[in-house]
């Protein structure tokens, strides 16, 4: 019971934010709902009890990525940005909604005709054991994920020197 | 008291739709970018629950919801850099006012 009171919590947390960060015209306000929309699914993982990919969501997502954004919009332009306000089209507002509403009315309704779902078993309440998340982490036999650990390291590693070749003032041309 | 599992997919597929309809609707890159983020945690929340209820002995959705939050990363970085570039360029970070990719 108590699962469901903090889905429900969550699910509405979760939805009002991101309605109103699409729908918000301040760039602002905007990220901020996007950081709610972010501590709500982490605290979805944490209700599936996947503690260690809620944690990796708080300290990635909301604690990186949001910051980023922040930085952005603060750095870019001190009038365009930080009180701009967009003017939406209301044609293509209703043309979006629409082309919108048909996507998840055709998802949904495979999702929950699906019967796959049915054999699902109960879920048991445990926490994924840190050293099996360790141990599949870094390990190299089968089901085990060292390569993709080394190669996200790598890509991250040039995504960091693209970005800053990127966004670097030059000098002459 | 186990939460079913439609639940959990039809939140994360109205979260998805959510994404979309400020992708098709917005004119702002970053507000672009800031839907494109909704859509990603969408689908890796459909990744955990999958793994989670329907294999609970296994952890690949595990891990591919933990590399896609690192790509994740790595996007924004690299898109957020062009944006600024843009708006050096333009002056002007609406998607209308980009008409060749170079000057």
């Amino acid at each position: 019971m108590a699962n469901i009171i903090m889905f429900c919590i969550l699910a509405v947390v979760i939805l009002g934010s991101a309605v109103m960060c699409v729908t918000t015209k301040r760039i602002m306000r905007a990220a901020t709902f996007l950081l709610f929309v972010l501590f709500g699914i982490a605290g979805i993982y944490f209700l599936l009890d996947y503690t260690f990919l809620g944690a990796a969501q708080i300290s990635v997502y909301a604690g990186g990525i949001t910051m980023l954004y922040i930085f952005a919009i603060q750095l870019v332009s001190k009038r365009t940005l930080q009180g701009l306000v967009e003017r939406l089209k209301g044609s293509r507002v209703v043309v979006g909604a629409l082309a919108t509403l048909a996507g998840l009315v055709t998802v949904v309704a495979v999702l929950l005709k699906n019967q796959f779902i049915n054999a699902a078993l109960g879920t048991s309440d445990t926490e994924v054991p840190m050293e099996q998340i360790g141990k599949a982490l870094v390990g190299s036999g089968k089901y085990e994920y060292v390569l993709p650990f080394e190669f996200i390291s790598l890509f991250l590693l040039a995504c960091i020197v693209g970005g800053i070749m990127m966004a670097r003032k030059e000098e002459e041309k | 008291m186990n939460i079913p599992v439609e639940c959990y997919l039809v939140l994360s597929s109205l979260l998805f739709f959510i994404g979309v309809f400020g992708f098709v609707t917005r004119r702002n890159l970053i507000a672009m970018l800031i839907s494109i983020e909704l859509v990603l945690n969408a689908a890796d929340l459909n990744f955990a629950v999958f793994n989670r209820v329907l294999f609970p002995g296994q952890l690949e959705g595990f891990f591919f919801t933990l590399f896609s939050m690192g790509v994740a990363a790595a996007e924004t970085a690299v898109a957020i850099a062009i944006i600024i570039n843009v708006y050096r360029n333009f002056h002007s970070d609406q998607v209308n006012s980009i008409k060749n990719m170079k000057l």
